[in-house]
C-alpha cells in the first residue's frame, strides 16, 4: 500500500539559530526509515511526469521503488545511469520547479520528496559502497574539457566512461567550479564535490588545475599542438555585474563572487586560512537570487548582527529557490523588498557607512513578463550598513571568446551553439553550461555536458 | 607543485626565486603577472613576472616581504615548491611603435620594470631608466638595468648612492634636458606612480603605470581589483594591469589597497612568531 500522507517527510535540519553561526550543513538528510517511508508516497504512476521534468531524465520512479524496498545501492545504480553528480543535485537542484513540480502527488498535497530521496541514496552510496572503479578500455582518442564545474565534470565523466583519454583544464587551484567557489559549505559540503572529482580521476580523467585557457594555452593550441580531437568549453559565467551607482568602489562593497570565493574556496571563515575577509556588522546584499541568499547567509555566519536582502521587486518575483528564501528568513535575514539602491555612502576613510535606497512599486509587465519595478518619487531613505554585497548576476568571461578565432558569441557574450549537441561555430569545439546559457543551474549545466559528450563521441567516431 | 630551482636574496627584504612553471614560461610577456599560493591554506597573491626562460620552463619572481605570504615564501629554499602558480595573467605591456621611452622604477617595482626595459631595448627602442631606492643598502638590479638602458639614472632618497632625490626629479631633469619621450612607463609604489603622472602631465607625455591591487582569482571573477580609470570602473586583472596613468583615480586605488591592513599586519606578526619558534 502506498503511503497516502499529504505531506513530505520533513528533513531533519540544524536549528536556525544554531546553524546561522556555523558553516556545517543545514539539512542533515533522511534516516533509512524516513527515506523508505517517503519512497512509499510514490505511486509509480504510468506516465511518470517527473522524469520529463528532470534535465537529465533520471528514472525517478524506478529508483524510488528500490528505496521503498530498502535496496539503496540498486537505487543508486539507477540514478547513476543518467546523473554523474547525484549527491550534488540532491542538494542544489531546484526540484520544486522540475521533477517535483510535475509529481501527481503534488496535485493534492505535497509532491514526493524526490530531491531528498536522491540525496539520501547518493549519501548512502558514498558511505557504504566499496568503490571498485573499473577503468574503461581506452579507445585511443584524446579530448579536452575546459573548466571543472558541473558541465565540465559531467562531460569528462561521460567521455571517460566511453574510453576517451580526457584532460580537464581548470583556471583555479581546485576543481569544482561554482560548486567550490560559489555554493557555501553549509549547502554543499566540499567533501562531496571532492569525492566526485576523485571518482573521475579514478576513471582516468586528468585534472590540470592552474591553467587559464586563453592565457596559459589557447583552444587552437590544444587542438593543433596537444593533439586533442575535440574540446568542450564549460567555462561558466564568472564575470560579476555591478550596478554602476556612486560609491560602488568603496571599501566594504564586494561582488558576491568575491565575498563567496573568499568564504568558500579560500576558507576565510577558518582561523587557519591566510585569506582575509571583511567581517561586516550590518550587511546589505543586493539581489534576490540563490547567490544573494548564499551571500546573506554567509554574512550571518561570519558574525553580522543585521543582514538585509535588498531586492527591487516583490517576494513573488524573487528568483531564488523557495527553500533558500525560507532558510534565509529562518536564520534571521531581513528582506527589504521593493527597494532599489541608488548610492553607497562612504566615511572619511573610504569605508561604507550606509546605502541610499528608493522604494519601488510594481508597474506594467516588462519584456521578461514580470511586472516592472518603478521608483516611488520622494521615497529615498538611508539604510545603515557597513557592507554591501552585489549579487545581481554574472556573465561569461571574455577570455576564451577573445582568443578563439571563429568562435561565435551573442551580444551577452554567451557562446552560440547548435542547441542540443552543444556544437559551436568551430568544428570539434563544443560548449555548454553557463558559458552558453548565462548564469543558470547546476543541473542544466550537467545536462549540457552530458549531451555534448554524446555528440563529441559521435563526431570523433564518424571522422 | 611548482619547484623553486634558484633563490637569491637581492637585499634584506627582497628575494628573487626562479620557479618551474612551464605553462607560464611558455607564454609570459613583460607586464604580465602570476597568482600564487604558498601552501594549502594559503591566500592567492598576484606577483608580476620579473623574467622567464621558455626553454627551461621557469619564471623569475622577485618579491618584497610585506606580509604573511611573502614571509612564508622567503623561508622556502631551492628544492621546495610553491603550492600553486597560475598565469600568465593580464595583458602584456604595449611596446609596439615606441622609439624612445623613459622607464621609472621605484624600489621592488624595478623588478617588474626590468623585463619591460629589456624588451624595449631588444626591439631597438632608446631606453632611459630612472630607478629609485630609499638608500644604498636596498639597491637592486643595477647591473641588469645598466645592460639594457641607453641612459641610467640611479637615485636614492638619502643620497647614500647615486643621485640624491626622488625619481620624479630625475625624470624631470631628463625631460628638461630636451629628451622627447614617446611614453613614460612608471612602476613602483602607487604614491610614486601618482607623482610621476603629475610630473609628466605638465609636459603632456603619455604615461603608463602598472597597477597591483588586491585580487583573488586574477581572471575577472572577483572584481576585487577594480579601479576607476577615466571615470569608468576597470578590472586590473583583465583590463590591465597597465593603465594610462593620467586617467587613474589614485586616491581611490590607495584607499582600496588598505582594505585588509589590520588583518594583514596581525597575520604577518603571527607568521613571524611561528618562524622564530621553529628556528629555535
Amino acid at each position: 500500500m502506498p503511503n497516502m500522507s499529504l505531506v513530505k517527510n520533513k528533513i531533519p535540519e540544524q536549528d536556525p539559530m544554531v546553524r546561522n553561526k556555523n558553516f556545517k550543513e543545514v539539512a542533515l538528510g533522511y534516516t533509512v526509515e524516513q527515506a523508505m517511508d517517503e519512497a512509499k508516497r510514490c505511486l509509480s504512476c504510468k506516465n511518470h511526469p517527473c522524469v520529463a521534468g528532470c534535465p537529465v531524465n533520471i528514472k525517478i520512479p524506478q529508483f524510488i521503488a528500490k528505496v521503498a524496498e530498502g535496496y539503496f545501492e540498486e537505487a543508486y545504480q539507477i540514478i547513476a545511469q543518467d546523473s554523474s553528480l547525484p549527491a550534488v543535485c540532491g542538494r542544489v537542484c531546484p526540484q520544486e520547479t522540475q521533477c517535483e513540480h510535475l509529481c501527481v502527488r503534488g496535485i493534492k498535497g505535497e509532491p514526493v520528496g524526490i530531491g531528498r530521496l536522491e540525496r539520501f541514496v547518493a549519501d548512502y552510496h558514498n558511505a557504504h559502497a566499496k568503490d571498485e572503479v573499473k577503468r574503461p578500455t581506452p579507445n585511443g582518442h584524446k579530448v579536452a574539457v575546459v573548466g571543472a564545474g558541473p558541465a565540465g565534470l559531467t562531460c569528462a565523466g561521460d567521455l571517460a566512461k566511453m574510453g576517451y583519454d580526457v584532460t580537464i583544464y581548470e583556471a583555479l587551484h581546485m576543481a569544482g567550479g561554482v560548486l567550490v567557489y560559489g555554493i557555501p559549505e553549509f549547502r554543499l559540503p566540499k567533501a562531496i564535490v571532492n569525492k566526485e572529482v576523485e571518482g573521475l580521476k579514478a576513471l582516468g580523467v586528468k585534472v590540470e588545475t592552474n591553467v587559464v585557457i586563453g592565457r596559459s594555452i589557447s583552444i587552437d593550441e590544444l587542438m593543433q599542438d596537444e593533439g586533442f580531437e575535440a574540446v568542450f568549453i564549460g567555462s561558466g559565467a564568472g564575470l560579476p555585474s555591478f550596478m554602476k551607482i556612486p560609491g560602488e568602489n568603496l571599501k566594504g562593497v564586494f561582488s558576491a563572487n568575491e565575498f563567496l570565493t573568499r568564504t568558500n574556496l579560500m576558507k576565510a571563515y577558518k582561523d587557519t586560512a591566510d585569506t582575509p575577509i571583511f567581517h561586516g556588522k550590518r550587511v546589505a546584499v543586493v539581489g534576490g537570487g540563490n547567490v544573494a541568499m548564499d551571500g546573506a547567509r554567509c554574512a550571518l555566519r561570519l558574525g553580522a548582527d543585521k543582514v538585509y536582502i535588498v531586492y527591487r521587486r516583490s517576494e513573488a518575483e524573487l528568483p531564488a529557490r523557495a527553500e533558500e528564501v525560507h532558510h534565509a528568513k529562518e536564520e534571521g535575514v531581513i528582506f527589504k523588498l521593493l527597494n532599489n539602491p541608488i548610492e553607497i555612502l562612504g566615511d572619511e576613510n573610504g569605508f561604507v557607512k550606509g546605502m541610499r535606497c528608493i522604494k519601488m512599486q510594481l508597474g506594467e509587465p516588462d519584456a521578461s513578463g514580470r511586472r516592472r519595478p518603478v521608483p516611488i518619487e520622494g521615497s529615498e531613505f538611508e539604510l545603515d550598513v557597513d557592507t554591501v554585497i552585489i549579487a545581481i548576476g554574472t556573465s561569461p568571461n571574455p577570455l576564451i571568446r577573445n582568443t578563439t578565432k571563429g568562435l561565435e558569441t551573442n551580444r551577452h557574450g554567451c557562446i552560440v551553439t547548435n542547441g542540443e549537441d552543444g556544437l559551436t561555430s568551430r568544428e570539434g569545439v563544443y560548449a555548454g553550461g553557463d558559458a552558453v546559457t548565462g548564469a543558470a543551474t547546476v543541473i542544466l549545466a550537467m545536462g549540457a555536458g552530458k549531451s555534448a559528450a554524446a555528440a563529441m563521441d559521435k563526431y570523433i567516431q564518424s571522422k | 607543485m611548482y619547484k623553486i630551482v634558484e633563490r637569491k636574496e637581492l637585499n634584506p627584504t627582497v628575494t628573487k626565486i626562479v620557479v618551474e612553471a612551464p605553462y607560464v614560461a611558455r607564454k609570459a610577456e613583460p607586464g604580465q603577472f602570476v597568482i600564487l599560493r604558498v601552501d594549502e591554506d594559503g591566500e592567492r597573491i598576484p606577483l608580476t613576472i620579473a623574467g622567464f626562460n621558455r626553454e627551461a620552463g621557469t619564471v623569475d619572481i622577485i618579491f618584497q616581504i610585506v606580509g604573511a605570504t611573502t614571509e612564508k615564501m622567503n623561508h622556502l629554499n631551492v628544492g621546495d615548491s610553491l603550492h600553486d602558480v597560475v598565469g600568465p595573467l593580464g595583458n602584456p605591456t604595449e611596446t609596439e611603435g615606441l622609439k624612445k621611452v623613459a622607464i621609472v622604477g621605484g624600489g621592488v617595482g624595478c623588478a617588474i620594470a626590468l623585463p619591460v626595459a629589456k624588451k624595449l631595448h631588444d626591439l631597438g627602442c632608446e631606453v632611459h631608466s630612472v630607478v629609485g631606492f630609499r638608500n644604498k643598502d636596498i639597491v637592486i638590479l643595477e647591473d641588469e638595468f645598466r645592460a639594457c638602458s641607453d641612459k641610467l639614472v640611479l637615485m636614492t632618497d638619502d643620497g647614500s648612492y647615486g643621485v640624491k632625490g626622488l625619481v620624479t626629479a630625475g625624470l624631470e631633469e631628463l625631460i628638461q634636458a630636451g629628451n622627447e619621450y614617446d611614453e613614460v612607463i612608471a612602476i613602483g609604489p602607487v604614491i610614486m606612480m601618482k607623482f610621476v603622472c603629475q610630473t609628466t602631465a605638465k609636459y603632456n607625455i603619455k604615461t603608463i603605470i602598472s597597477m597591483n591591487p588586491i585580487m583573488i582569482d586574477g581572471t575577472g571573477m572577483c572584481g576585487g581589483c577594480r579601479l576607476t580609470v577615466g571615470g569608468e570602473t576597470k578590472f586590473a586583472c583583465v583590463d590591465g594591469p597597465d593603465f594610462d596613468g593620467h586617467q587613474v583615480d589614485f586616491a581611490e586605488a590607495m584607499s582600496r589597497a588598505t582594505m585588509y591592513k589590520a588583518f594583514e599586519r596581525k597575520r604577518h606578526e603571527e607568521t613571524c612568531n611561528l618562524f622564530k619558534k621553529e628556528v629555535q
